[in-house]
């Protein structure tokens, strides 16, 4: 069998083309910022970017000129307030226009139950009232041909490609996830093409020894990139924790397109990859950031 | 009388609301460490429910994000966003949510998605999220945000979570399951809602607010309830949680 296991450069070059939509999922878990700074590294351009939470991940993709448009439910820097790269997009045009398609977190979480379920659409209770339907003609409203209740509607959502970090892979792609897991199942099933990024290589029989924590099979894996700590400054429950302080900071340093570049200058093209980007950073500041150990207790799989 | 910050009463206030036992759908900032004081005192098995998909949360720090690893850590359940909306949320398991926001208007309508018009908007807020759902889900909405004329103005630019939408109560029309939001709580002090217009009244104010200072922070003609109380303010015993075991860094305690 052909091997899946590529680099974060080869992986996001054979994977990610200009034009494609693109979902990066992680709800503030496992937000697999190594592989957004191969991409912006590869100036891929013209993406539309999906995700809930667009986070400083596609803020910096934003400012990179990557993105033409995002998909989303909710722009904020989460715990800290503004996007302030994103913001410059929508409202001044900064660096470039970007486009937005706006949902409720559930409407995305519907749009990707869809997109997995390869059905056309998802129903769900929600919506009502609200001026986004008004500005959002993809939110729709149905009779239910059973009761006769209103009920929205949200289209499927289909990416051309999904990267999804997970804590543990084996070569074939199994993915283990715990923790939580926001809707990177529902993410990966409904992409066309997967790319796993984990944080560490077991053997299938480590998998194999749990398989009620494998998230994605590797049945529909395309690529795996083994790249530790490369969910920094978001975690990897068990490996690393969040990085607050520079959630913080984002704060200051993506106030002005100046020094957002200036940031992207010396920890993204100044650096060939997350290994470059650790060392940058020091040891003393990753181990600072090192899991302290709680092991959960194991289960019986026998019969 | 222990002195006190504004937020401090505010949290104090929302975590007498709760009660023990009820399954609270949390949100970051006041709320969370109004549901965690509540936790510590009154309501020791009050189930805190995260939107990211911690079910049963019992955070042992200040979670700065709303996914943050000590909500998953010891929680009963961490599931997918898909069970958080669907089976928890939208299958009526929640009795109160909290919200805040940008702007709230007379009948508990708010927006968190942008100032001024949608299409070139003077702020871009960060939108939704959940909100519109708690919203419409909830049993009862909480609301915990500062007054100004600016934030509670006669209009909203955006309705992104609908309170009762007008003077009719839409939501009776719309189907809402939740019965829409029961309480605000601002720095000034707390309303409730008409039964009977669905509008904002004022029933506690708290210590050293005149009526004087509610009305030029509200942006309509301020409803007052005959039964007008001051809030109790905080005992030493809650401020001392909040400050000490909460929010040591006093992250969310500024003026």
């Amino acid at each position: 069998m052909k091997t899946k296991l590529r680099t974060m450069a080869e992986a996001v070059a054979e994977f990610v083309r200009d034009d494609d939509v693109l979902v990066i999922e992680g709800f503030t878990h496992l937000i697999c910022f190594a592989a957004a700074h191969e991409i912006i590294r590869q100036k891929k351009k013209n993406l539309t970017a999906c995700r809930l939470t667009p986070d400083l991940i596609y803020d910096q993709l934003i400012a990179a000129r990557c993105v033409k448009k995002i998909v989303f439910s909710w722009a904020g820097n989460p715990g800290v307030g503004s996007l302030f790269g994103l913001r410059r997009a929508v409202e001044a045009g900064i660096p470039r226009k970007v486009e937005i398609e706006e949902y409720t977190h559930f409407g995305m979480v519907a749009r990707f139950m869809a997109g997995a379920s390869h059905l056309p659409f998802m129903v769900l209770k929600s919506f009502e009232g609200s001026t986004l339907p008004k500005k959002n003609k993809n939110i729709k409203f149905i009779k239910c041909p059973y009761t006769g209740q209103r009920l929205a509607t949200v289209p499927a959502l289909n990416p051309d490609v999904a990267i999804i970090q997970v804590q543990r892979v084996d070569e074939e792609g199994n993915a283990q996830i715990w923790g939580l897991m926001g809707v990177q199942k529902e993410a990966a099933f409904a992409s066309k093409k997967v790319i796993i990024v984990a944080e560490e290589l077991v053997p299938s029989s480590v998998v194999r020894s749990d398989p009620n924590r494998t998230l994605i099979p590797g049945l529909i894996v395309d690529a795996v990139v083994i790249e530790p700590f490369a969910a920094h400054p978001s975690y990897a429950l068990g490996y690393y924790d969040r990085d607050n302080q520079f959630y913080v900071e984002w704060a200051k340093t993506s106030k002005d397109q100046a020094s957002l570049e200036k940031y992207l200058e010396d920890w993204v093209y100044g650096v060939s990859g997350r290994k470059e980007y650790m060392e940058k950073l020091g040891a003393d500041y990753v181990n600072k950031l090192k899991a302290k150990e709680r092991l959960s207790g194991p289960v019986n799989y026998g019969f | 009388m222990a002195s006190y910050v504004p937020a401090e009463i505010m949290v104090a206030r929302a975590a007498r609301e709760l009660e023990n036992g009820e399954v609270v759908f949390v949100g970051i900032g006041l709320p969370n460490l109004a549901c965690n004081l509540a936790r510590r005192l009154h309501a020791p098995e009050l189930v805190l429910i995260y939107e990211s998909g911690a079910v049963g949360a019992v955070p042992d720090r200040l979670p700065l994000s709303i996914g943050d690893p000590c909500l998953a850590t010891d929680s009963i359940s961490v599931c997918s966003m898909v069970e958080v909306f669907n089976y928890y949320l939208q299958g009526g398991l929640i009795d109160v949510g909290f919200l805040g926001g940008a702007q709230v208007d007379r009948f508990g309508n708010i927006n968190s998605t942008v100032i001024g018009c949608y299409e070139q908007p003077k702020v871009r807020l960060p939108g939704s999220g959940g909100a519109c759902e708690i919203a419409v889900h909830a049993k009862k909405i909480i609301m915990v945000l500062k007054q100004s004329k600016k934030s509670f103005p006669e209009k909203i630019d955006f309705i992104t979570s609908p309170g009762f939408l007008d003077e009719t109560n839409l939501r009776k029309k719309y189907e809402m399951p939740g019965k829409g939001p029961a309480l605000v709580i601002t720095d000034l002090g707390v309303y409730s809602f008409s039964a009977r217009t669905h509008e904002m009244v004022l029933t506690e104010i708290h210590p050293g607010v005149t009526l004087e200072k509610v009305r030029e922070n509200l942006g309509w003609e301020v409803k007052v309830s005959r039964r007008l109380q001051t809030t109790k303010p905080p005992t030493q015993e809650e401020l001392r949680i909040i400050r000490e075991e909460l929010d040591p860094e006093r992250i969310h305690l500024r003026e």
